[in-house]
């Protein structure tokens, strides 16, 4: 080959990954834009009066007089306070319920050898398979029928248990060495005791895991609480924004909705930033959505 | 046995909260779905018969939600798709800013959907104010302004589309990102000592090899778009029949609950007929799969 | 196909913005001979896969050249080289069955080079048959055990007929029956191919046993090129010294005063000509011969046999090591030693020393101190 044919051949190469990086950025870009401006565009119109929101014909990209009235009129034209206690009560209530539960039965499944381990795990992986919308009306009967609506009982009780995160915690408990279990025997150390004290803060990143998923999936639970709370006094944030959306704040105060679309959407996002690399890890390894 | 007694014991809490919550109510649904004419104030019911299923599947609102739900299927899976394993592979080989792009592309998955759902809407929506931020851009490039939220079917499909596999997306995109970065940089190198080009590179090594993956990614899709509900009333109201963007979870609830509620007869024909679609699905999906995807 | 390589040089940017480069590849200046077999050898991180890969073209040189016979293909891309290439793990596609594994560089080929289906399949054929695996072309990657998979990544590297074959550590994946098996087959696939081949390795023995010249190399910088026995005979510093050869070289603090080896108080040997001073003094294990009256002191620790030759692990006070290890003839090693060995530490044992097993090294550069006047 000759010396100019290598070094056009070379020039070419460079200039082809040189467009192609650019390009390749420009596209992510774009995309990160498509995936930010809703979340621009709520901070921005909840920063933004009521009259000057209405008298933009043409939106505009910045808050010519920036307000944080709308976020007093959220917080008081609206029990968003309320709401908020609410969905707190109901995520803690719910998610450190389901943890005793999981956690108690992830152990028998993992480390216990009993009569019947082998069908009751079977019939626990085909329930797997099972829909939420398949039993979701018999629960909505029974709870009806217990008298439990518009209480915390009946929002909670349908929600401690997930098979889904037993099996993920009993696939982690199975990987903690039998040595242990048997030393522990040895020991004289009971099974809750052996439980609490070796396995749990072992398998203390997967839990971790479970909690922030299953926080994140009760913040943002919304069929279960429409279906059995018609009182505001028991609406989680979902249902409040949705009631803010069909009757809210007397006429369509649109800025009034963002800045309440931004005070529910906050504890996650920062959730999000701080827990990153968990929640994540954490999502690719079983969460789904849908 | 004491030994069998206590392990079970362990199991209580959770057998006694899937017992109620879950495996009975497995078997009471299929038996609402048979029961005719049932009165839920007096709990009482005609007899047992099929007509549940008959009204469910001759009721205009029922079949508006079915075609709505697998048009919102048939469009978002493959688009959703599509689109993150190409944002999955440009994430892949950028060589800066990776994790920077990887946490915002994530962020919708941490939002609250009814609350984001909003946002769209306002976006979207032409009010007396303003057309809306959208349809001033459809004009900006010449075009004229569609009511996106109250105007014609395809308009307010086409807002649920993209809500939709912008809310799909960072899950999707999550996924494939690692399972792209898992595939041995050796088979790249190998290929590119032998002059393969990249679309050889792409189509013979990248995609088998995560094939797994995307078949996965296909399925939960299909189960997902078919669950559709609280997109659609972020967007459109609790109120999806009028809006005409009902989905068959969304029937499913308004015959249980709400101002057409109070037949969970007609919920429970309607809620298996949605397992029974699903559940063809996805072994349609898996007989495919038998014959696509790689197994390593 | 030679290589030639022109000062060819790889700098890395330090992860941390503040550090120097690391410079992976310092300034290779050689001549690989057409249809010879290479071993590019180094302890792990010393760059040679670096180099691997900026003579496949999968890294671009910071400096120098390359040149495959007069042809300079410093900035060609790796497919216009004409080179294959064999992964440590293969790389073989999981996915494709072995023919079309071995198919796949072939079904690359656009334009002129283009090849029929017939051609195709005959080459594989013949790559496959080259490497004894004719009967499992159906077979996929995982079907095979790790030495057949072995040979067939070197069946996809040599089907296109490359000017050069590459290797990186192609045997450290194969247990230790199986690398000897396999290693035995390269050279012959190379033998009877007659290509030039280049191969990675951190094991020295695979390195010398099948190798025609070896390049030892340690932190990017070449230390010795040479034919695998001269190498190990002739070590031009104390690191390749101490690489070669298991068990490893004994090291000594010793001094050299008007031609005699001191170590220690003792006169162990002779160096005429070579400058007096302080020196490291490296000693073989087979350089070391058991004699009741020999010159060198040791503390006796234990007695190995091994068959044919019997192994002393003994200390000395001016070693280096903690321990020092001899390989004397089983025959020479009288019956008492061996008592001894097993009474605890109080047993004793003296050697002569071999001179032509005795090298001495600089104290700080650790280069070799020569006799004056003479030159390698």
């Amino acid at each position: 080959m000759e010396e100019k044919e290598i070094e056009l051949i070379e020039k070419k190469n460079k200039r082809k990954t040189t467009v192609r990086n650019t390009l390749l950025y420009i596209l992510l870009t774009v995309w990160a834009l498509v995936v930010l401006f809703p979340f621009y565009w709520m901070v921005l119109t909840s920063f933004k009066s009521y009259s000057s929101y209405n008298n933009e014909y043409i939106p505009k990209f910045y808050a010519t007089d920036p307000t944080f009235a709308n976020y007093g009129s959220a917080f008081t034209a609206v029990p968003l306070a309320k709401y908020f206690a609410n969905t707190l009560l109901f995520t803690f209530a719910t998610t450190a319920l389901m943890l005793v539960v999981i956690i108690l039965a992830a152990f028998a499944f993992a480390r216990l050898k009993f009569k019947g381990k082998g069908i009751a795990f079977t019939i626990l992986l085909s329930l797997m398979m099972i829909p939420n919308e398949l039993v979701i009306i018999t629960n909505y009967v029974t709870i009806t029928s217990l008298g439990l609506r518009n209480t915390f009982t009946g929002l909670i009780l349908p929600s401690v248990t997930s098979v889904f995160y037993i099996y993920l915690l009993k696939e982690n408990f199975e990987m903690i060495p039998d040595e242990l279990y048997k030393a522990a025997k040895v020991d004289g150390t009971s099974d809750l005791k052996y439980l609490l004290k070796v396995m749990v803060p072992i398998s203390k990143p997967t839990i971790i895991t479970i909690t922030i998923l299953k926080v994140i999936e009760c913040w943002n639970s919304y069929v279960w609480p429409r279906l059995i709370t018609d009182n505001k006094a028991y609406f989680l944030v979902s249902n409040g924004i949705q009631e803010i959306r069909e009757s809210g704040f007397g006429r369509e105060n649109i800025p009034a909705m963002m800045a309440a679309v931004v005070v529910i959407s906050l504890p996650l996002i920062i959730l999000f930033l701080v827990f990153r690399k968990k929640i994540m890890e954490g999502v690719s390894r079983g969460g789904t959505k849908g | 046995m004491k030994k069998d007694l206590k392990a079970w014991l362990f199991l209580i809490p959770a057998i006694a909260f899937l017992g109620v919550f879950m495996i009975y109510p497995l078997f009471d649904v299929l038996i609402y779905s048979f029961e005719q004419g049932f009165n839920f104030v007096s709990q009482s019911f005609a007899g047992y018969g099929f007509y549940n299923y008959r009204f469910v599947l001759s009721d205009p609102y029922f079949l508006q939600a079915l075609k709505n739900t697998f048009i919102l299927v048939i469009i978002t899976v493959p688009v959703s798709t599509g689109l993150s394993l190409l944002i999955s592979l440009g994430l892949t080989s950028i060589p800066k800013l990776k994790e920077l792009y990887q946490t915002i592309y994530f962020l919708p998955y941490v939002t609250n959907t009814l609350a984001v759902g909003l946002v769209f809407m306002i976006l979207f929506k032409k009010t007396a104010y303003s057309d809306g931020l959208i349809n001033l851009m459809i004009n900006a490039f010449g075009g004229s302004s569609v009511d996106f939220m109250d105007g014609p079917y395809w308009a307010k499909m086409m807002v649920t589309c993209i809500y939709t596999i912008w809310i799909v997306l960072p899950f999707k995109i999550l996924i494939l990102t690692s399972a792209l970065s898992s595939v041995n940089p050796d088979y790249y190198k190998a290929a590119r000592v032998d002059g393969t080009s990249r679309a050889r590179i792409f189509w013979r090594i990248t995609v088998p090899m995560i094939s797994p993956m995307i078949f996965y990614l296909v399925i939960t899709g299909f189960i997902g778009a078919f669950k559709a509900y609280s997109d659609e009333v972020a967007l459109f109201g609790v109120d999806l029949n009028t809006a005409g963007m009902n989905t068959i979870v969304g029937y499913i609830y308004d015959m249980l609950y709400g101002n057409s509620g109070g037949y969970p007869s007609f919920a429970s024909a309607a809620a298996l007929i949605l397992f029974v679609i699903v559940f063809a699905i996805t072994c349609i999906n898996l007989i495919v799969r038998k014959k696509l995807v790689y197994e390593g | 196909m030679k290589v030639v390589l022109e000062h060819l040089t790889k700098r890395f940017p330090n992860r941390n913005r503040k550090g120097d480069d690391v410079i992976a590849v310092n300034d290779f200046n050689f001549e690989i001979p057409d249809g010879k077999l290479i071993g590019l050898l180094g302890p792990s991180g010393c760059g040679k896969s670096t180099a691997l890969n900026l003579i496949c073209g999968l890294e671009k040189p910071s400096d120098g050249r390359i040149f495959f016979g007069d042809k300079d293909v410093t900035n060609l891309p790796p497919e216009s080289r004409g080179v294959g290439m064999v992964f440590q793990n293969y790389a073989l596609y999981p996915h494709l069955t072995v023919r079309q594994n071995i198919l796949f560089p072939l079904q690359n080929l656009k334009g002129e080079d283009k090849l029929s289906k017939e051609e195709m399949e005959k080459r594989a054929l013949e790559a496959a048959e080259l490497v004894m695996l004719g009967e499992l072309m159906e077979r996929r990657p995982r079907e095979l055990s790790g030495g057949q998979q072995q040979r067939v990544a070197i069946a996809r590297a040599l089907v296109k007929t490359p000017g050069i074959l590459l290797m990186d550590e192609p045997l450290s994946n194969l247990d230790a029956r199986l690398r000897l098996q396999t290693r035995e087959e390269i050279r012959r696939i190379q033998l009877r191919t007659g290509i030039t081949t280049i191969f990675v390795t951190h094991d020295q023995e695979e390195a010398m046993s099948i190798s025609d010249e070896i390049i030892v190399m340690k932190d990017g910088v070449v230390h010795q090129i040479g034919a695998p026995q001269s190498v190990y005979d002739d070590p031009t510093d104390r690191f390749v010294a101490e690489f070669l050869g298991t068990p490893a070289i004994n090291i000594f603090d010793g001094e050299i005063k008007g031609g005699n080896v001191l170590l220690g108080g003792d006169v162990i040997g002779h160096a005429a000509g070579v400058p007096g001073g302080e020196a490291v003094i490296g000693i073989r294990p087979e350089g070391f011969k058991i004699a009741e009256d020999g010159p060198m002191h040791c503390d006796l620790g234990r007695v190995e046999v091994m068959g044919r030759d019997t192994s002393i692990v003994f200390t000395h006070t001016s070693a280096q090591g903690k321990q020092l290890r001899a390989i004397v003839d089983a025959t020479t090693v009288p019956a008492t030693l061996r008592e001894s060995a097993g009474a605890g530490s109080e047993g004793k044992v003296s050697f002569t020393v071999n001179p032509f097993k005795m090298y001495f090294f600089d104290k700080t550069t650790g280069e070799r101190i020569l006799p004056k006047g003479e030159n390698r």
